[in-house]
């Protein structure tokens, strides 16, 4: 019971930055029909802005040194920018192909970014310590809680909540939304197509900046690759909650992280190695029963 | 059709003479390490032409090919390194493979059935899903192939690398086999099959309507497009002598992707030009990389330089030509005279952002 518990919120919190992730893949692929490969690059880019400007061998903290809430606005900055400029430059220009296509421009999009830090940073990892006294262990009865964990569910629970206020309440959020549902339609009826495409990277980079953070906090080492495990996840997470959308996106995350933290936990010692495998494999299933997803929008119904 | 036997395999034998002349003189007139880079471009052409035969044919686009090339490679290896090293180090593979060495072809052919052995179980599964759920799906194969082949330490020595394969592949076999790819490619593309599939692609309601089984003929494709690109992993294999799982994962699924891409998906002459631009323009800039002297300074761009060239090149072709540089058509002689011929039976398109 103890250890089902521990799994528990060790699925729980993984399932949010999954979610978080999720959620900025879900948002363009609602609108777009684009599946951002680069979101990965976006998040890694994130960790990076940390350091920003040292380019030496060992990492010093520039922004990372800052009180927490000005490193996540200044990061936030960073990532939203690159962002609106991976629209502006590529994917504005490529709006009308069809979704393979736009997965494709994302893939090279995504090879620039990795590239470009390559080219500053270099190969080898870095270790950088930010936040490290979230590690701190919270003692629960028979159970331990890294305050990481609370913060990450915590973290995207208040995330979740205003993007759910901006998207219910506000006028450019239920654009969005009308967006997301018939873009054609909605652009018909005087929803700025470019306005709303663009507060979709752009909040599609504050999850990632967010993301970013949480993700570096936890693993505590820069690569140029880091974001794209993360990615991989929040993208089948994506496909198995219900493409294009968000409240899909967020279950999606969840389901992913529970499916693989309870393999973790209870698959055969011999097998355990495979378990990204089955998480896969689970995801193929997924499109062939249900291939809209756990729920299901109009996003991916292909008209003849 | 019209066309006359001679006139219908005349771009075949155009693309043939092409690709085996640029070969042989890059070969015959370069030294070494040219004779590396033709060898690797020969495979490259091997392995994209394969993947061709599938997104070429069906429009679907494929994520998943580069698991199907690490298949085959591993499987070569399995088959020809030394049964010494493969007693001590990869103690869970059969003992036939275990105590044996076998010849190149062997290990070719074996490697290839392998890899269209499991494209058609998965493709039997997956190919029903339509468009971009499809994709989807030959994405997570390349991540399942990825995830068993760094674990199973007893068969494929996990992440670490399988070494001491006989390294018997030169420009002439690689060129070889390009052929037979391109040849099989063609084959596939005009044959009752290929003219099926291409019709699913371009009108998948008329098609069902006319009697064709979406599912069958993409799934042919699918089996001989990984055969091909199976041959390409064996040859890979035992091109350089040692293979890792990393070597087939999202960073050759992008450049031959990009190859694809640049050439023009729609035809074969587009997934040859576009290894050959690719592999110009890679080596131009780790040229430039390396360093170029002018008077007594040195300049040199900084590492990482052609990868984003590559990306930036690919975004460029995506914008402005989507169709490749070869508007996915395939080569032929100028008509001098002669009937006229329809545009619909020369050019025949993917469909652009439908």
């Amino acid at each position: 019971m103890i250890n089902f518990a521990q799994t528990f919120i060790d699925a729980l919190s993984l399932g949010s930055l999954y979610a978080l992730a999720a959620l900025g893949i879900g948002l363009l692929f609602g609108i777009l029909r684009l599946i951002n490969f680069a979101y990965g690059d976006l998040i890694t880019l994130g960790a990076y802005a940390l350091i920003i400007p040292s380019t030496e061998a060992v990492a010093t903290l520039f922004i990372g040194n800052w009180p927490w809430f000005l490193v996540i606005a200044a990061v936030a900055v960073v990532v939203v920018v690159a962002a609106l400029a991976s629209d502006f430059l590529v994917f504005r220009h490529v709006r009308r192909a069809d979704p393979s296509t736009l997965m494709i421009a994302s893939f090279a999009v995504s090879f620039v970014i990795q590239n470009v830090i390559l080219m500053f940073y270099g190969s080898r990892p870095k270790s950088v310590d930010l936040w490290s006294n979230l590690n701190y262990q919270l003692q629960m009865g028979e159970v331990r809680i890294p305050l990481l964990q609370i913060v990450t569910i915590l973290a995207t629970l208040v995330l979740m909540g205003g993007l759910t206020l901006l998207l219910k309440r506000t006028s450019l959020g239920i654009q969005m939304r009308a967006a997301a549902e018939d873009f054609r339609m909605a652009r018909y009826l005087g929803v700025r197509g470019n306005l709303v495409i663009g507060l979709a990277f752009a909040l599609s980079g504050v999850l990632a900046a967010v993301a970013s953070l949480l993700l570096l906090s936890q693993v505590g080492t820069l690569s140029q690759t880091m974001g794209v495990p993360l990615m991989l996840f929040a993208f089948i997470a994506t496909v198995v909650g219900g493409m294009g959308s968000l409240v899909g996106a967020a279950t999606g995350g969840f389901a992913v992280a529970f499916a693989s933290v309870f393999l973790q936990a209870y698959l055969p010692d011999e097998l355990r190695p495979f378990r990204d495998s089955f998480v896969f494999g689970i995801v193929i299933l997924m499109l062939l029963v249900r291939p809209s997803g756990l729920i299901p929008t109009k996003a991916l119904v292909e008209r003849v | 059709m019209t066309e006359t036997p001679i006139r219908r395999i005349l771009p075949l034998l155009l693309l043939l003479a092409v690709v085996a002349a640029v070969a042989a003189l890059v070969t015959l007139v370069g030294g070494d390490e040219a004779q590396l880079t033709v060898t690797e471009a020969l495979i490259r052409l091997t392995v994209v032409v394969g993947i061709s035969i599938f997104i070429g044919n069906s429009g679907v686009v494929s994520f998943g090919h580069i698991g199907f090339m690490c298949i085959a490679a591993y499987a070569a290896a399995w088959a020809t390194c030394n049964p010494m090293w493969k007693q001590l180090m990869l103690t869970g593979l059969p003992m036939f493979l275990q105590e044996n060495q076998y010849p190149f072809l062997a290990a070719v052919g074996g490697g290839a059935v392998l890899a269209a052995a499991v494209a058609l179980v998965f493709g039997a599964v997956i190919l029903r899903l339509s468009g971009i759920a499809a994709s989807i799906a030959t994405f997570a194969f390349l991540a399942i192939v990825n995830n068993v082949y760094s674990n199973w330490d007893t068969v494929t020595a996990g992440v670490s690398s399988i070494i001491g394969i006989p390294t018997v592949v030169d420009p002439w076999i690689g060129l070889a086999f390009a052929l037979i790819a391109i040849v099989l490619a063609f084959w596939f593309k005009n044959s009752r099959m290929g003219l099926m599939l291409r019709a699913t692609r371009d009108d998948p309601v008329a098609a069902r309507a006319s009697g064709v089984s979406i599912v069958r003929v993409r799934l042919a494709a699918f089996v001989l497009s990984a055969f091909v690109v199976g041959l390409g992993g064996t040859l890979y294999a035992q091109f350089l002598g040692v293979v890792t799982v990393d070597m087939f994962y999202l960073q050759l699924t992008f450049v031959t992707l990009a190859m694809l891409i640049i050439g023009g998906m729609g035809s074969i002459t587009g997934a040859v030009v576009g290894v050959f631009a690719v592999t110009v323009f890679v080596e131009f800039f780790r040229y430039l990389e390396a360093g170029v002297t002018v008077g007594e300074s040195v300049f040199g761009l900084p590492e990482g330089s052609q990868e984003i060239a590559l990306g930036v090149g690919m975004a460029l072709i995506l914008i402005f030509m989507p169709q490749g540089l070869t508007r996915s058509k395939e080569l032929k002689l100028p008509r001098s005279k002669g009937r006229p011929v329809p545009a619909a039976l020369t050019a025949r398109e993917l469909p652009a952002g439908s």
